[in-house]
């Protein structure tokens, strides 16, 4: 494993007059993992009750081991800590990289940097899943229901979108988008007419948290499902990082480069819906994130996935980390969406990426 | 994945222990293949309806380089797409070494087989380097990073496609010559001991044109070439083999296929065919009509005082 994360930055390659500057891997990792833990603490301090960083990180290391910190806090406050706000941090930090590296998956798996799950219809697919299970009162597989419900939902919509979208083997940004927005447009309406005809105030509640996309009232409960979905995923596309770097050479290069490109390509479009499906279940549709984040990661490390993967799940969960902060406290003790959050400064960049791709 | 590799083991260890740069390109790398033969056997390719390659058969033997010429949507683009998996032949078959290409895993195929494509990928930013290093794919197993043998075979490839000093330029941001160079690098680094090229030469000034095919020809690999220009053709290749709307209308060697009378026949155009005056392959000029005497620059300028 070690060996993957240097793969790729070769040492001394002689005359390479026009170097691109990149900073050493190990220390843009480094100072992720510095980015989550700082995230993180201002995200379990911050909220109606302030909590001291100090006493944010006594409280976690006495749950990890009582014998690493002395409790000096109150009960009370031990239960906000542990049952409140850290289940929510942890679940950010689950969607925001479950989506960061789900984007930069996608963008490979259709070889264009303007993919985004939500813009290409698959959050849409999903919160159509997940809102028939919720009206439809479906229970047939207990707990699992509604984030397997999502996953078919995205997958489907995900399959849809690349077939309208690919014509005589080209796919242009244009139809992808297009279709993709299209897709989701026709998505969302489904919902909204299911949601509407329900005629069930509180699932009319928990059904707008789908379309807005928020993480409030957040149980461990809720974390389990889409964290193990998001370690999964990860866990496979890092061992497919050399098959998902060919793509990006372009599809007849890859198959001649030794790849299976439409198996290949099914298999992952699976696990991408796979993890978009359950984290959509208990976030709805935070938009964006897997749009900005794998840019940012290509600027800081390149393009090479062995090292942009990890990076792009480091940087999505100290973002969403951030984001639900901001969301919470902004206007507190009123709650903002975080979908809201992140559809107001995601949508302005893809604006400007769309301007400066078509220069 | 391992069972049946038919590859060398040798060079291995000289190799990975090699200073950088000074890899012979033709000599074996880290899971370097022999040359193979190459059977193209009865290939047909039909597309809604349009049949786009014809019955061709052709065989090329172990280090023999063959020419694919022909006009525009002769078919050479897409009889080459069959050879290196990127479209299923409608029927015929296509045979490296006895084996059907389309029933081998696609790895080892790679492993055997490089493709030089005319597609760009573009987009992501990819530096030139690691555009070359795809080229080790097929030799690595899903978590194996990038050994020292890897490292060298890049280098090496990089420094013989003189694109060394752009290893770590953005591929998107170079000139078309240069991209082609770089994909070409991309295939030698595949180590594969067949080749097969389609259009190389396109968008290199004269000299990359020429180290291109002097490279192909140094390797000692089986290659198919597909290419425009004639006179290239003509000088760096055992066999021409010349398409027209999908059909082989000749085979052989280019003195015996390049003559006037196919040029007018395929290419509608009048030519002397004459020898090179030192190699003594043919070589073709065109008539462009203008030539004929009182009809070019100075006719015209003679006639007007």
């Amino acid at each position: 494993m070690t060996d993957v994360t240097v793969g790729g930055s070769p040492a001394g390659v002689p005359g390479a007059a026009d170097r691109r500057r990149r900073l050493p891997y190990a220390l843009v990792l480094a100072g992720l993992g510095a980015l989550v833990a700082v995230a993180a603490t201002f995200g379990i301090a911050a909220g109606s009750v302030g909590i001291p960083a100090g006493e944010v990180w006594g409280i976690l290391l006495h749950r990890v081991h009582p014998a690493l910190a002395e409790p000096t806090w109150s009960p009370v406050r031990e239960t906000i800590v542990t049952d409140v706000r850290l289940p929510r941090v942890v679940l950010c930090a689950v969607v925001g990289a479950g989506l960061s590296v789900a984007g930069t998956a996608l963008q490979a798996l259709v070889r264009n940097p303007l993919a985004d799950p939500m813009l290409l219809g698959v959050s849409s697919g999903a919160s159509v899943g997940a809102v028939l299970v919720l009206v439809l009162h479906v229970t047939l597989f207990g707990a699992f229901s509604l984030p397997l419900a999502a996953f078919c939902g995205a997958l489907a919509a995900l399959v849809a979108v690349y077939f309208l979208a690919r014509s005589g083997g080209r796919m242009t940004t244009l139809r992808l988008v297009l279709a993709g927005v299209a897709t989701a447009e026709v998505l969302s309406a489904v919902t909204s007419f299911l949601v509407v005809t329900s005629n069930d105030p509180h699932k009319t509640q928990s059904a707008l948290r789908w379309m807005l996309g928020g993480l409030a009232g957040t149980t461990w409960t809720m974390v389990w499902i889409p964290a193990g979905a998001v370690l999964l995923g990860t866990a496979v596309l890092l061992g497919v990082c050399r098959p998902l770097n060919l793509l990006l050479a372009g599809e007849e290069a890859a198959a001649a480069l030794g790849l299976d490109v439409h198996r290949f390509r099914a298999a992952l479009f699976t696990l991408v819906a796979l993890m978009i499906g359950t984290i959509v279940a208990v976030s709805g549709q935070i938009g964006f994130v897997g749009l900005i984040l794998p840019h940012v990661v290509r600027l800081l490390v390149g393009a090479d996935h062995r090292r942009a993967l990890p990076a792009a799940a480091l940087l999505g969960a100290a973002f969403l980390i951030a984001a639900d902060l901001a969301a919470r406290t902004l206007m507190s003790p009123e709650e903002i969406p975080v979908g809201i959050l992140t559809a107001l400064t995601g949508g302005p960049f893809f604006l400007w990426l769309m301007r400066r791709r078509t220069r | 994945m391992t069972a049946g590799r038919p590859e060398t083991e040798a060079g291995t260890t000289e190799a990975g222990t090699t200073e950088a740069g000074t890899t012979e390109p033709g000599a074996a790398g880290p899971g370097a293949t022999a040359p193979g033969t190459l059977d193209i056997d009865g290939v047909s390719v039909t597309v809604d309806g349009r049949t786009l390659v014809d019955r061709v058969s052709l065989t090329v033997s172990p280090g023999e380089v063959v020419g694919l010429v022909g006009p525009n949507g002769a078919g050479k683009s897409t009889l080459l797409r069959t050879v290196y998996r990127a479209l299923r032949p409608t029927s015929g078959r296509v045979l490296l070494d006895g084996a059907d290409v389309w029933r081998m895993p696609g790895k080892r195929l790679a492993r055997h087989l490089a493709a030089v494509l005319q597609e760009h990928a573009g987009d992501f930013e990819l530096t030139v380097y690691e555009v070359v290093a795809m080229g080790r794919t097929p030799h690595k197993r899903p978590f194996a990073g990038d050994d020292a043998g890897d490292r060298a075979v890049v280098t090496a490839a990089l420094t013989e496609l003189d694109v060394a000093g752009l290893a770590d330029a953005p591929f998107d941001r170079l000139s078309g010559g240069e991209k082609q160079r770089v994909l070409i690098a991309r295939a030698l680094a595949q180590r594969a001991g067949t080749m097969v090229l389609d259009e190389p030469t396109n968008h290199l000034d004269l000299r990359h044109q020429l180290d291109a095919l002097r490279l192909v020809r140094r390797l000692g690999v089986t290659a198919v070439v597909a290419l425009h220009d004639l006179n290239l053709a003509a000088s760096f290749c055992d066999r021409l083999c010349v398409l027209e709307t999908g059909r082989v209308v000749a085979h052989g060697t280019p003195r015996d296929v390049l003559t006037p009378a196919l040029l007018a026949e395929v290419y509608r155009v009048e030519a002397y065919v004459t020898e090179h005056p030192r190699s003594g392959a043919p070589q073709v000029t065109l008539l462009s009509g203008d030539d004929r005497p009182g009809r070019g620059r100075r006719g015209r300028e003679a006639a007007r005082t």
